[in-house]
């Protein structure tokens, strides 16, 4: 099994060089294959990235953004990649049920978790997320294992126990509330914690994302309403990735509004469009409209157009879309151009996680299931008997 | 005596005063009008909402996510229906997050009929409520117990619905609250709204005391030996002056008001049946998947070599809507005249 494992292994950093191939004509140095070889010594991203001599560069190219942050920024989009691209393969070899995620969104989700303000409590942020938001928790510090044991329901899932799918995060140590399959529940409720955040007073915020096509439903309309009460305004980032598709309905035949976004100024929540695929942009107006929300403790409206390069959920197929564009690959490619990274380096990241992905997936396996018994656990608080058979 | 109105705003009182609610909201809950049956009068903090009862849930979970004390309040039961999936998922997000993250919410709303409410401020909702997984349900039928469910409801660290007959808003008990003052004029002019210059008016509390109804425990409120009748909520009233009325004819009937549909005083059922060997359901929801069918099928399962007779389900019928007209509605939901019939009934039954 573990040798199945390894050849999967390997398709990750090909969709990388596949592409790569196309953008940089340094991608077949020889240097890389001894890279490779070495891959399984390669240092954790963080420790990596501290000891790494930066170059100097023109930073306005990118956004004004340290060296640093964007060498962070590339490593986490990486990491994000590799873990969907390992869940979605445990899927195709039977070891999971069903695979969503968000391959496609790192440049958005990345730049989001970094900015949070990151912890438990009314002191924090909150995060209200869709099934598409795995770049996020990789951004707040997720073990890639823990997705994993999600995605291949281990007693040992931190956010459900192995009871609920890929994707369905929940992180209370991070405020980060648990995802529901049912779209756009999260966006009213996001107006709940805003409501408690603000009281309390510690300018901290409600983040909220979702999809385009949920904003069909009324709970999106909802947290417009509930979110901009004069005078009672509340501290939510509502944001919609928009990916163009609800599923296999693309999104012009459900939409009459020009941008999502606008729906918001009809409330008077200050909004924008952002180009989700870019790391820079995003992480820039992310910035700006959390600082105005700290600020003015009102809402703000971000729609971010993304990609959705493995389709909807394994329900299509979970394969990769190679002529949709790739937010990772290109973001490294500007880097590598710009002599911010190396291209070999780049490649050893990705190399990196894909060992810790494998790993992972053999870790998972070794873990134990849920126990049929344990049904009856948490159905009330500190397990008060919920079985009426017992009554 | 306090009305169940009252009873229900002094809870709530306490609640933000003692036990840390910090939100009472829903739709014309705050001033000026303090709920449309006056239950959130003069709170200090009671809001309006937006006309959204999906909003009113959701903002009830954020809150109780976000580690703060709310009661939310659904206008009428009637219009709660389109949140049944946020039910659903405020009940199972305890169990999703495999014991992470609980939800210690009040919902209440008012349900039933007997006011003549026409089709939408008719409808019941115990039954519905038994089938979503996590919630705990209350439902009293007197101020009192009105009073003791919703501290422990409150006090309770998962989600509480907290249904409440709008027939018996102005029913008043006949025990006193503890801290209630005696004089029911006095109560009146200490927390009920003036209706003619209230400008500025606010309510002085009356000195209340902590008083808890455990969720999940019945009362027997009427004793007996021939027949059980377990019901809750307004038809407590009902039956109670059926067996009231029988006791005349030396028919001995024990009525249970269950006062928790769930989780349920099984024990106390299950004794009266074992006693009486005989049994009737009664309640005003739809009679088809009905919450009585529930506990007589478990005691047709459990006390089955014991009963003298088949137990028996009344309540609504299984009709669309309760018509306005009182021709309509009186041949929707039981009648007392039914009650006593489906008693007499049972009764006649030789095993």
């Amino acid at each position: 099994m573990a040798q199945k494992v390894s050849q999967q292994g390997s398709r990750s950093l090909k969709n990388r060089t596949d592409s790569k191939s196309t953008l940089s004509s340094k991608s077949n140095k020889k240097g890389d294959t001894k890279s490779k070889t070495k891959a399984g010594l390669v240092k954790p991203a963080s420790s990596q990235l501290r000891t790494k001599k930066i170059k100097k560069i023109n930073t306005s190219d990118f956004g004004g953004l340290s060296q640093g942050l964007l060498l962070i920024i590339h490593d986490l989009m990486v990491k994000s990649r590799v873990l969907e691209e390992r869940v979605i393969k445990i899927y195709k070899a039977g070891e999971g049920y069903f695979w969503i995620g968000g391959p496609g969104e790192e440049a958005f989700g990345i730049p989001l978790g970094l900015l949070a303000r990151k912890g438990q409590g009314l002191a924090n942020d909150w995060f209200h997320l869709h099934y598409r938001c795995t770049p996020t928790l990789i951004a707040l510090g997720m073990p890639m294992i823990d997705a994993v044991r999600l995605m291949m329901n281990r007693v040992t899932d931190p956010s459900t126990g192995g009871r609920n799918f890929a994707g369905h995060y929940c992180f209370p140590k991070w405020n980060v509330a648990p995802v529901t399959s049912p779209i756009e529940v999260q966006y009213p409720l996001a107006c709940g914690t805003a409501h408690a955040q603000k009281r309390a007073g510690f300018n901290a915020i409600s983040i909220v994302t979702g999809g385009d096509a949920g904003t069909a439903e009324g709970d999106f309309a909802s947290s417009l309403v509930w979110s901009s009460r004069k005078g009672n305004e509340l501290p939510v980032l509502i944001t919609v990735q928009n990916n163009g598709f609800g599923i296999s309905t693309p999104f012009d035949g459900q939409h009459g509004e020009t941008q999502i976004a606008d729906r918001a100024k009809a409330f008077n929540i200050r909004s924008r469009v952002i180009n989700g695929n870019d790391p820079i942009e995003s992480y820039l107006a992310i910035k700006e409209e959390m600082e105005y929300i700290r600020k003015t403790g009102k809402p703000s409206f971000i729609e971010v157009k993304v990609t959705r390069l493995y389709g909807h959920s394994s329900a299509d197929g979970a394969n990769r879309k190679n002529e949709l564009f790739d937010s990772v690959l290109e973001f490294e490619k500007k880097l590598i151009s710009a002599g911010i990274i190396k291209d070999i380096e780049a490649k050893s990241i990705w190399e990196k996680y894909e060992i810790e992905g494998v790993q992972a997936q053999e870790k998972a396996r070794t873990e134990p299931s849920p126990t049929s018994q344990s049904v009856w656990d948490h159905v009330f608080v500190d397990n008060e008997n919920a079985d009426w058979r017992k009554f | 005596m306090a009305s169940m109105a009252q009873a229900i705003r002094m809870a709530l009182h306490y609640g933000e005063a003692h036990l840390g609610v910090k939100d009472i909201f829903g739709q014309d809950v705050g001033a000026p009008l303090g709920g449309v049956f006056t239950a959130t009068q003069g709170l200090q903090t009671a809001w309006n909402t937006p006309l959204d009862e999906r909003g009113i849930i959701s903002m009830a979970m954020g809150i109780a996510m976000a580690g703060d004390r709310c009661v939310a309040e659904i206008q009428f039961a009637d219009y709660i229906f389109n949140t049944i999936d946020l039910l659903k998922i405020a009940g199972n997000t305890l169990w999703c997050t495999n014991g992470q993250v609980p939800l210690p919410m009040v919902v209440m709303t008012p349900v039933g009929a007997g006011i003549f409410g026409s089709v939408y401020h008719s409808h019941s909702f115990d039954a519905w409520a038994s089938r979503i997984p996590g919630w705990k349900i209350v439902m009293p039928s007197n101020p009192l117990d009105a009073y003791g469910l919703m501290l422990s409801a409150i006090k309770d660290p998962n989600p509480v619905l907290y249904l409440k007959s709008k027939a018996l808003m102005r029913h008043k008990g006949i025990e006193l609250i503890p801290g209630e003052p005696s004089d029911e004029k006095a109560l009146k002019a200490m927390i009920d709204k003036p209706v003619q210059n209230s400008a500025g008016w606010k309510p002085r509390w009356p000195d209340l005391e902590e008083y808890l109804v455990p969720i999940g425990k019945g009362k027997i409120v009427h004793e007996g030996h021939h027949l059980t009748i377990v019901t809750y909520s307004r038809m407590v009233h009902l039956c109670t002056e059926i067996a009231e009325k029988l006791a005349q004819e030396n028919i001995s009937i024990e009525v249970i008001d269950l006062r928790s549909i769930y989780p349920y005083d099984w024990d106390m059922i299950k004794t009266s049946v074992l006693k009486t060997g005989r049994v009737l359901f009664v309640n005003e929801d739809t009679d088809v998947t009905n919450f009585g069918e529930h506990l007589a099928y478990r005691v047709t399962q459990e006390c089955f070599y014991q009963l003298m007779a088949r137990p028996k389900v009344l309540a609504g019928k299984n009709l669309p809507g309760i018509g306005l007209n009182p021709n309509l509605e009186k041949n929707s939901v039981p009648q007392i005249q039914d009650i006593e019939l489906a008693v007499r009934d049972i009764l006649e039954e030789v095993p």
